[in-house]
């Protein structure tokens, strides 16, 4: 019968707390504050976010410092890509590397930007870029060709000195 | 006969400068609204539309005029048509009893700054802000919506629980001012005798009890998204929807009008009269204390709304009946507390 004597529990709320009025003025005052405080906001036209290295934007292929494209056509981000969004076509040259991408094309609407494509070159020739302003007006302008992916390396070493250290 | 015309022109100059006056307080507030809510935020709050966005309350209402106007095929047309006109008139009539100056000398006439000096003045507040209600609970009912009914229901409720506090709570103001002429009652607190300063009890529960009639948050939950979609304005839009909307901000410069007046000295300015200013200069300053506080207040509404999280509906109901009612009643006993004894 004897009631078991009941203990305070962690949400109970005090005699203070259960007044409110001083709770209110602490989230006032809280809100307050938060109204000196300087802005996060970006005002995006005009002020872009610049993400860091580990931001995976539009994949790109690399154009080495010597002019030349890293990719050796074997075709692996192609198969590896999930949404299908990648075509390879091989060619051969007289170079040293005699493989190279006679078309390359990368499509745009399907790309997911996992980073596959990337994680699975043997070349380091496909690379997620920081370029995340992807807006086309029709389908066709949205595959991506050579002349749009070959990018210069020195635009992406962030991304590459990320995946050199981390991946 | 002169006399008599020159009533009816001032009149008519007040109520046009009022209505002016209020019509773009309430488009700034909307205004003011959205940045406190960005400042609250650290965001930086609309800012495209005219410098720093300062045009913007004429973009919604310009946006908000070529939307389509959808009327729901269940609903009451009439009724559904008929509300949000009662919102409005409701709000924009009550400001013609708020004094915002004390009586000025103008070409030879004494002319009272207020739109109608009647001398039940608190009383029609009281039974136009009630008024109001009606238009949100018509407004859910004749929509012929679950979520708009919930939301006029719990309008009524709300407005019964609170309306008692609210009325208790002014009568402590009245027992102190023995008139409900707002006029009577700006002078009755000369001085620092400020009825806030004196019963802060009758001041909170009347500042909780507007926010509760004027459907602010911590009390909106007639119009509680979350759960009940957008209340009893789900099935309302275009200028429908923007005439509940701009009543609810109307609604909120003429509760802190009325706070102003009952509690915090109306336009008066504590011992101005010492510093012996010409008599000009003195009611420009005073019209600018009301402003002042009026402006204050509103902020004040403002940054609760971004600080405060919504009441569930069994507290908003505990808090009205079991802590604002005898709050308000122990308000009353101390005012006549104050006059038995003190005599004041």
């Amino acid at each position: 019968m004897a009631l078991k004597s009941i203990k305070r529990r962690e949400k109970d709320l005090t005699f203070l707390e259960k007044l409110y009025i001083p709770e209110i003025l602490k989230g006032l005052s809280l809100t307050f504050k938060n109204m000196l405080r300087p802005k996060f906001t970006f005002e995006y036209p005009e002020e872009k976010f610049i993400p860091p290295g580990s931001y995976r934007g539009r994949p790109v292929l690399v154009e080495d410092s010597n002019g030349e494209e890293r990719c050796v056509a074997c075709g692996l981000c192609s198969r590896v890509c999930p949404a299908l969004a990648i075509e390879v076509q091989a060619g051969e040259t007289e170079r040293e590397k005699e493989r190279y991408p006679e078309k390359f094309e990368i499509n745009m609407l399907r790309c997911i930007f996992c980073g596959f494509c990337e994680e699975v070159c043997p070349e380091e020739a496909i690379i997620m870029s920081k370029d995340y302003e992807l807006a086309f007006s029709t389908r066709e302008e949205a595959i991506y060709g050579k002349d749009k992916l070959l990018v210069p390396i020195s635009q992406i070493q962030d991304r590459i000195d990320f995946l050199r250290q981390y991946k | 006969m002169s006399d008599f015309w020159a009533m009816i022109v001032f009149s008519l100059v007040k109520i046009l400068v009022i209505i002016g006056i209020l019509f773009n307080t309430v488009a700034y507030l909307v205004y003011f609204e959205r940045k406190v809510s960005a400042w609250a935020q650290n965001r930086i709050g609309p800012n495209r539309v005219g410098w720093r966005g300062v045009l913007q309350p004429f973009a919604d209402v310009f946006k908000l005029l070529l939307k389509e106007d959808i009327v729901p095929e269940k609903s009451d047309r009439i009724i559904h048509t008929l509300a949000p006109m009662i919102a409005l008139f409701v709000a924009f009539t009550t400001f013609a009893v708020i004094p915002f100056g004390p009586e000025v000398t103008l070409f030879g006439y004494n002319v009272p700054l207020v739109v109608a000096d009647i001398n039940m003045g608190v009383l029609f507040v009281l039974a136009l802000t009630s008024l109001g209600v009606y238009a949100i609970t018509l407004a859910g009912w004749s929509s012929g919506s679950k979520y708009s009914l919930l939301g006029g229901i719990r309008s009524s409720a709300q407005m019964i629980s609170y309306e008692i506090s609210m009325g208790f709570s002014i009568g402590g103001v009245l027992l102190l001012s023995e008139s409900l002429r707002p006029i009577a009652i700006v002078q009755s607190q000369s001085g620092w005798m400020w009825n806030a300063i004196i019963q802060p009890i009758g001041f909170i529960t009347f500042l909780v009890s507007a926010f509760a009639e004027t459907n602010r948050l911590p009390f909106d939950l007639p119009e509680a998204e979350p759960e009940l979609v957008g209340g009893f304005h789900t099935e309302y839009s275009s200028m429908k929807f923007a005439g509940f909307f701009l009543s609810e901000y109307a609604n909120m410069t003429i509760a802190s009008a009325l706070i102003v007046t009952l509690y915090l000295g109306g336009w008066q300015i504590p011992y101005i009269e010492l510093l012996g200013l010409p008599a000009g200069l003195v009611v420009a300053l005073q019209v600018g204390a009301f402003i002042f506080k009026l402006v204050a207040l509103l902020f004040f509404f403002l940054w609760v709304r971004w600080s405060l999280p919504r009441f569930r509906y069994d507290q908003l109901m505990s808090l009205g009946w079991k802590v604002m009612f005898p709050l308000s009643l122990i308000n009353i006993i101390w005012v006549a507390l104050l006059i038995m004894v003190f005599g004041i």
